[in-house]
């Protein structure tokens, strides 16, 4: 090892205790922050491993502070000893489970079908209905967003009081893809307007109609931001808990709104309602955990031009 | 939004489309139109009570109106050739969004001039402008209303806290996508489980980890701890006592729970703005900072002169669609307070919601909505203008 040749200066070595407090506050904001969005997670979790002296005393790590039990998960009828007979909790958890899942899924391939195909119409084509033109079609759909859903609501329930489309999935299937459709719309034009049109007409001279382009070559291309649209589309309705607890009584009836019914009933049984919550909340965790770049893109979208 | 858009793919088609099928191309829309208007007259008929088919619901018109739409989407096909098969791409979406929002809102329009109670038999009665009166008189409503200012504002808290946690996250940290995560997943939860979650049971009074957490913080020191922590100890409890944290009551008074709902629903929405925030960090040219460097500007100034000043149109389309969500607060206020104490958190949607509830009045709580949809697009028409001249950029 051959000698040191370059050395810090004087005023170099004065910096560094400045560098590292700074680092260290750095990391200080960004741990005290991590905290406050993952201690109420940390909390239902762990809440839902409590027996009433364990919630009373304010216990908070498991194993060291109290001992983990099935109580919460017993009551949902989830729990190891339960899980094989029958549960008429778990049955209508799993029913609301089921209906949630189902509504939110179908909800957003519809506002993806239907927003991608007019995101591509608008950002290739030149389009006269009336006296709108393409930047006030693109309007019309984008304005749907500030329409706040409490305008909608009660004529809805009306309207659908006399479809007969009150309680049912089909009823809030559409209603939810309405509400998501203007954001689908907003990321697909972003995704659209990047894609060059040079594909299509090489597409187009070799012989394939216009829907055959988009089908084949477009769509492709534009997969990841149609996945971005459909989890940000799943993320919405999954949560949504106001069309949901207006329109839906029995049958339809999703999962927030099962939630919710249950603060008020019965005092509270802490330990069920944390496992309650926490089973609602897990399905969108674990996506975001796992597809944070597609929920990240989508929200990008349209911030950036 | 922005002007220039569409006609950028020119195709120039040749087709020869034959008299008969145009004309069986406009015969399908005008048969299946003359359906829809027979299937409604008939349904109006049976409604009033002139004539008794037996309908018990509007499902024949709907499946009318579907039909109807379905031929009229064909019909562009066989009557335009390639160009309706353009329009085929954006048509369906604008008749679903039209029949999903402009219908109902125009009906909406009827129903909010009229006495609609749905649990009693005598059905709607037009009553003219005695919503709009008792509306003038209703405080509650007009409080609500005032609610949503102060919600609104304490946006732009949450825009410096979600800057400066972009920030955090564009500089060079270890660990980065651990803590991008951690900071997304409140944006994932639903409004109803965190007003459990949080509202409930972290801020339960006497034994919620919170509650305890500013016990502890307001509590006496030990007088066996060395000086310095006994000193900070003291200083804590002082400040603590002072703030009233030794009994800490988070929805007893009115500025505080409106604050505790503001804090829940800003722990949702904070990662939204944040992620905005880091695109468009993520998108300043690295040249610029380097050059402010070489010319010796500070970070403070780097800041305020490069970085805020590039940022501010995607600052300002963050708060926009921030403002648009925060409009449609309700979960948490429903499921927390539902609107208490003495309607000091309510939202416009909680109270119409409660309205509602409460009445089962559809027609009163129409009208404040719609009132409320008006107020709303001369805000944001007004907000938008203002954003549009104060984007542009000023060199």
């Amino acid at each position: 090892m051959a000698a040191q040749i370059f050395k810090d200066s004087e005023a170099d070595r004065n910096y560094r205790p400045v560098w590292y407090l700074g680092r260290g506050l750095v990391y200080t904001v960004l741990i005290v922050w991590a905290i406050v969005c993952l201690f109420p997670i940390f909390w239902t979790i762990t809440t839902a491993f409590k027996a009433a002296p364990d919630v009373m005393q304010g216990n908070i790590v498991p194993w060291v502070d109290f001992e983990p039990k099935w109580l919460g998960w017993r009551s949902l009828g989830l729990s190891p000893e339960t899980i094989g007979a029958v549960s008429t909790v778990r049955e209508e958890f799993l029913k609301r489970f089921w209906n949630s899942t189902i509504i939110s899924i179908s909800a957003s391939l519809l506002a993806v079908a239907l927003g991608s195909c007019a995101a591509y119409g608008l950002s290739r084509f030149n389009y006269r209905f009336g006296f709108m033109r393409n930047s006030d079609i693109s309007f019309f759909f984008l304005s749907q967003l500030i329409l706040p859903p409490v305008v909608l609501a009660l004529p809805f329930l009306v309207l659908y009081k006399s479809l007969a489309l009150l309680d049912t999935r089909i009823g809030l299937i559409l209603l939810y893809t309405l509400t998501v459709l203007p954001i689908v719309i907003w990321i697909m034009r972003d995704q659209f307007s990047s894609i060059p049109t040079e594909l299509e007409e090489a597409a187009l001279v070799d012989g394939l109609s216009i829907w055959g382009a988009f089908v084949t070559i477009v769509l492709p291309i534009a997969l990841p931001g149609m996945v971005a649209a459909f989890i940000l589309s799943l993320v919405l309705t999954w949560n949504e808990y106001f069309f949901a607890v207006l329109l839906t009584s029995s049958t339809a009836k999703t999962l927030p709104v099962m939630v919710a019914s249950q603060t008020g009933s019965q005092g509270i049984a802490w330990w069920a309602m944390a496992a309650l919550s926490f089973a609602a909340i897990i399905p969108l965790v674990i996506i975001g955990i796992l597809l944070e770049r597609y929920i990240i893109k989508g929200m990008a979208a349209g911030a950036v031009k | 939004m922005s002007g220039e858009e569409g006609g950028k793919l020119h195709v120039v088609t040749a087709d020869h489309i034959s008299r008969t099928r145009r004309r069986w191309g406009s015969g399908i829309v005008w048969v299946s139109a003359a359906l829809l208007v027979a299937v409604m007259l008939l349904q109006t008929l049976d409604g009033i009570g002139y004539l008794s088919l037996g309908f018990e619901t509007w499902r024949p018109s709907l499946y009318a109106y579907l039909l109807w739409s379905t031929c009229l989407c064909a019909s562009q096909v066989m009557i335009r050739g390639e160009h309706g098969k353009r329009t085929l791409f954006v048509l369906p979406a604008a008749l679903f969004v039209i029949s999903m929002v402009v219908f109902p809102l125009l009906f909406g329009f009827v129903i909010a001039f009229s006495d609609w109670n749905l649990s009693s038999p005598d059905g709607r009665q037009f009553n003219g402008l005695d919503n709009l009166r008792q509306m003038w008189g209703d405080s509650f409503y007009w409080n609500a209303l005032g609610n949503m200012v102060w919600y609104s504002a304490a946006i732009m808290v949450e825009y410096a806290i979600a800057f400066g946690l972009a920030l955090l996250l564009n500089g060079q940290i270890r660990a980065r996508k651990f803590f991008r995560v951690a900071f997304l997943l409140p944006l994932m939860l639903s409004p109803v489980a965190v007003s459990w979650m949080v509202g409930k049971s972290m801020l339960e009074i006497r034994f919620g980890p919170i509650a305890r957490f500013l016990r502890w913080i307001a509590a006496e020191p030990s007088v066996d701890l060395p000086a310095p922590l006994y000193y900070i100890g003291m200083l804590s409890h002082e400040v603590g006592q002072w703030l009233g944290w030794a009994s800490p009551s988070f929805f007893g008074s009115a500025a505080v729970a409106r604050a505790m709902i503001m804090m829940m629903d800003a722990w949702t929405f904070i990662p939204f703005m944040m992620i905005m925030i880091l695109a468009g960090l993520q998108a300043i040219p690295r040249e610029l900072f380097e050059a402010a460097e070489v010319d010796g500007a500070s970070r403070w100034r780097r800041f305020w002169e490069i970085t805020f000043p590039l940022m501010l149109p995607v600052s300002v389309t963050a708060i926009l669609i921030r403002i648009i969500f925060k409009l449609k607060l309700a979960d948490i206020i429903i499921n927390v307070t539902s609107g208490g104490p003495g309607g000091a958190t309510d939202s416009v949607t909680s109270f119409i919601f409660r309205e509602y509830r409460d009445r089962s009045n559809v027609g009163y709580g129409t009208l404040l909505a719609i009132f409320y949809l008006v107020i709303i697009v001369i805000a944001m028409t007004i907000l938008m203008k203002l954003a549009e001249r104060w984007m542009k950029p000023r060199y």
